[in-house]
């Protein structure tokens, strides 16, 4: 017997004229996500992607369909010969390990042949009957019910399927575009780019570097959550800017109070200058509103006034509660409080302006060779393509020889 | 010289000990420390943990270093009963333990825990209808050893790890020291939470142990410290030894089958020819582990045997090189019913795969003449 996926979209089935792209893209995503299965066979149509296993372990596959944005439920659907007997006995069979008392559930017949001899309602009422008469607890339950059997019967053969499981939501990641996240290594940063895979944007991950301030532990550690983050999509570029030449200048030239600012506002030039290069369009970062003297709204003003680029903020208005909620879910948050220096607390002002003025910086910027700076910064960077075939933990030396 | 003593312990593989020389010039660093020496030395580990790990089919996160097949044990039996004894003092183990855990439960029974020591039949196995009689709403812990060390009896592992399925509360802890090279399939039956193993058992260095924990189990550290090993297992990490049992391991796992098909081709050569003398008995069976063989010659004294042996260039042992230098009469064949005439005369061929056929006939020439002697003698 054949063993297929179906998997059905959520908001695609929206998307009209650009709904072929999208499918396109979620299909191209889902091949890169089961890469460890190499039988698997993704086939797109018009309503569905169907993945014939070929023999590849279900249950694995099932769980890594599970982070795929773009999927909204997908279920396991089985290709069965157009005998009513033989389906009848194997979807009891089936049904075996999930039966247990008080389990609610219901048949969903669908014929996509109507020639076929015997309509929905004998099929919905002789298999739900079967069905009790072989697990006389289970109950019947027509709106939500807990197990809900699909019954398609199409002109050759029978699609049977037994479970539905929840995908992650979202758009396919790649549909909607190319950002450029801010990844710092602390907790926020990651969220904030798996919400904008979430919505379809393809990200490449930034990472300032500023040796000896900053450790190889705290870059490996942003390497790392990089990583995590193409469970959700595939492939990240994570892009290593070096930063020290810049603090130890603004160190050397720039009041305290207005040190933090003055950072902020390069870190958002060399940004933006590594955006235009990559020919993405917005710039994604972590800043949730009022946690640090950086990110007062005031502040927000101050720092974004170097850029017109697009900088979306998806924590800006989320509690850290709930940042840190988001950040277990999707298995950043042990890598994320690892403590490793990152932003170096010698460069760290005593007290920052949270209420920088215009003209104030303006005029401490004259000190500082801007356009320098930025260029020789992001002349130094270093791009380093992140996936799970190659999971970070297994970088450095290769000591396979001695072991 | 011919070495029967291979379950004592066994030399280190070349490849082996060439990582051992390796690291220890190369890779010299402290993984803790935060400088580059220290990285790679923490790269290091952490493959060797992987490659550990992939050859026992579990997570990295599964897998622990300590100084050996004692130290597992002990943290195991005395870290389960620091963790669980508010839910219970009862722990089930069988009569036939290795010292490392027997003693350990002895130290328990001062502290208030009850132990059952499960019986064994004459062939050195326990019962699994007593295992589920023993078990209480107060057990935590049952403890088994997979191969016994002297006479070679394999447990019914996986019949005990169905029965657990029922009671997962109860910590499964497999004292596997013997057994690498055997039941393979039955040390990772699933419900096992926690699996012990020796280097040196399988041709890597002395002073090195694996712990496999279960990821979600949990265990009191007993060295508390630096917070090595996920603060679990304090101390600076033994990485030659570590990267050099990786090694070990990977070859005596590839070699696996070939290597069980080989002992076992030999202790059935063994056996046969043992059989043959009406005053020689076998303590150990078909059924149990291919590289054991106990056996004993009436009223000649294990002790006797060892020496005569050796003299003769065969170092074969009385029944645990633990226990050799002391007169306890061995504990498993005590268990098995063995009286103490026989059981004083045991002593124990144990085979690697370096042992050969032609070894074999040499130790059957050497058996003969010694035979004969003794015989002479006791007339």
């Amino acid at each position: 017997m054949e063993t297929r996926i179906q998997i059905r979209f959520g908001e695609l089935s929206t998307k009209g004229k650009n709904k072929k792209r999208f499918v396109q893209q979620l299909t191209r995503n889902i091949r890169q996500a089961t890469f460890a299965f190499p039988q698997i066979e993704v086939k797109p149509t018009h309503d569905f992607i169907f993945l014939n296993l070929n023999g590849e372990d279900e249950a694995a596959v099932i769980e890594r369909l599970k982070d795929i944005f773009g999927i909204a439920n997908f279920s396991p659907v089985y290709v069965l010969p157009r005998d009513y007997e033989r389906a009848q006995t194997f979807i009891v069979e089936a049904l075996g390990k999930k039966a247990k008392a008080g389990t609610t559930f219901k048949v969903d017949t669908r014929r996509s042949d109507h020639t076929y001899e015997h309509d929905t309602a004998w099929i919905n009422s002789k298999l739900g009957a079967a069905i009790l008469d072989a697990y006389p607890d289970l109950r019947v339950k027509m709106k939500n019910p807990e197990i809900r059997i699909r019954f398609d019967v199409k002109e050759d053969y029978f699609l049977v399927s037994t479970e539905t499981y929840s995908g992650a939501g979202g758009l396919p990641v790649g549909s909607n575009g190319r950002g450029m996240l801010m990844l710092s290594g602390g907790i926020d940063s990651p969220v904030a780019g798996y919400l904008a895979m979430k919505r379809g944007v393809q990200i490449e991950a930034l990472h300032f570097h500023s040796p000896p301030y900053t450790s190889p532990q705290a870059l490996k550690k942003a390497q790392d959550l990089t990583t995590k983050l193409t469970r959700f999509g595939g492939e990240i570029s994570f892009i290593e800017v070096p930063f020290t030449e810049i603090q130890e200048e603004i160190k050397a030239k720039i009041p305290d109070e207005y040190a933090m600012t003055i950072t902020r506002r390069m870190m958002l030039r060399i940004t933006d200058k590594v955006r235009a290069k990559k020919k993405h369009t917005v710039i994604f970062n972590g800043e949730s509103l009022g946690q640090v003297a950086s990110q007062t709204l005031d502040s927000m003003a101050v720092i974004n006034e170097v850029t017109c680029t697009p900088i979306i903020r998806p924590l800006a208005t989320m509690d850290k509660n709930e940042i840190i909620a988001l950040a277990k879910r999707i298995d950043t948050f042990d890598l994320s409080i690892q403590p490793f220096e990152d932003c170096c607390t010698l460069f760290a002002p005593r007290a920052p302006k949270t209420r920088p003025h215009f003209d104030k910086i303006h005029r401490f910027e004259q000190l500082l060779d801007i356009s320098g700076l930025v260029e020789r910064s992001v002349g130094g960077m270093i791009v380093t393509k992140m996936n799970e075939q190659l999971s970070s933990s297994e970088k450095g030396r290769d000591y396979s020889a001695l072991l | 010289m011919i070495y029967f003593d291979n379950s004592a312990t066994t030399k280190i593989f070349p490849e082996a000990l060439e990582t051992y020389f390796k690291v220890s010039e190369e890779v010299f660093g402290n993984p803790s420390s935060l400088h580059q020496e220290g990285v790679y030395a923490d790269q290091l580990l952490q493959q060797a943990r992987q490659q550990v790990a992939r050859l026992l089919e579990v997570s990295p996160q599964e897998i622990y270093f300590t100084s050996g097949g004692t130290e597992g044990d002990n943290w195991v039996i005395k870290g389960t009963a620091m963790e669980k004894y508010p839910h219970g003092k009862h722990i089930i183990t069988s009569a036939v333990e290795h010292p490392a855990v027997s003693k350990s439960m002895k130290q328990l029974e001062k502290l208030g825990f009850e132990i059952t020591y499960l019986p064994v039949n004459e062939r050195g196995v326990i019962s699994t209808a007593d295992l589920e009689h023993a078990i209480r709403t107060d057990t935590i812990l049952v403890s088994l050893i997979a191969v016994n060390n002297e006479v070679g009896a394999v447990q019914p592992l996986k019949e005990v790890g169905d029965i657990l399925e029922h009671y997962p509360r109860i910590h499964y802890h497999v004292d596997a020291v013997q057994a690498v090279t055997e039941q393979r399939a039955v040390i990772t039956h699933s419900r096992i939470d926690f699996l012990v193993l020796s280097a040196h058992k399988f041709n890597g260095p002395k002073g090195v142990g694996i712990v496999y924990k279960k990821a979600g189990r949990r265990l009191a550290p007993l060295l508390s410290g630096g917070g090595q090993e996920s603060g679990e297992r304090s101390s600076t990490e033994n990485l030659p030894g570590i990267a050099a049992t990786a090694r070990a391991l990977r070859i005596t796992i590839e070699d696996n089958l070939e290597t069980r098909q080989h002992e076992k081709k030999l202790r059935d050569l063994l056996m046969k020819f043992l059989k043959s003398f009406a005053d020689v008995r076998l303590f150990s069976g078909v059924e149990g582990a291919a590289h054991i063989i106990c056996f004993a010659m009436r009223d000649v004294r294990g002790e006797v045997m060892v020496h005569a042996f050796e003299d003769a260039g065969v170092i074969l042992s009385t029944t645990s090189a633990c226990a050799s230098k002391k007169s306890d009469t061995p504990a498993t064949l005590q268990a098995m019913g063995v009286c103490d005439s026989w059981s004083r005369c045991a002593v124990r061929i144990s085979l690697s795969k370096d042992n050969t056929v032609e070894e074999v006939e040499d130790f059957k020439k050497i058996f003969d003449q010694l035979h004969r002697k003794f015989k002479k003698i006791q007339k």
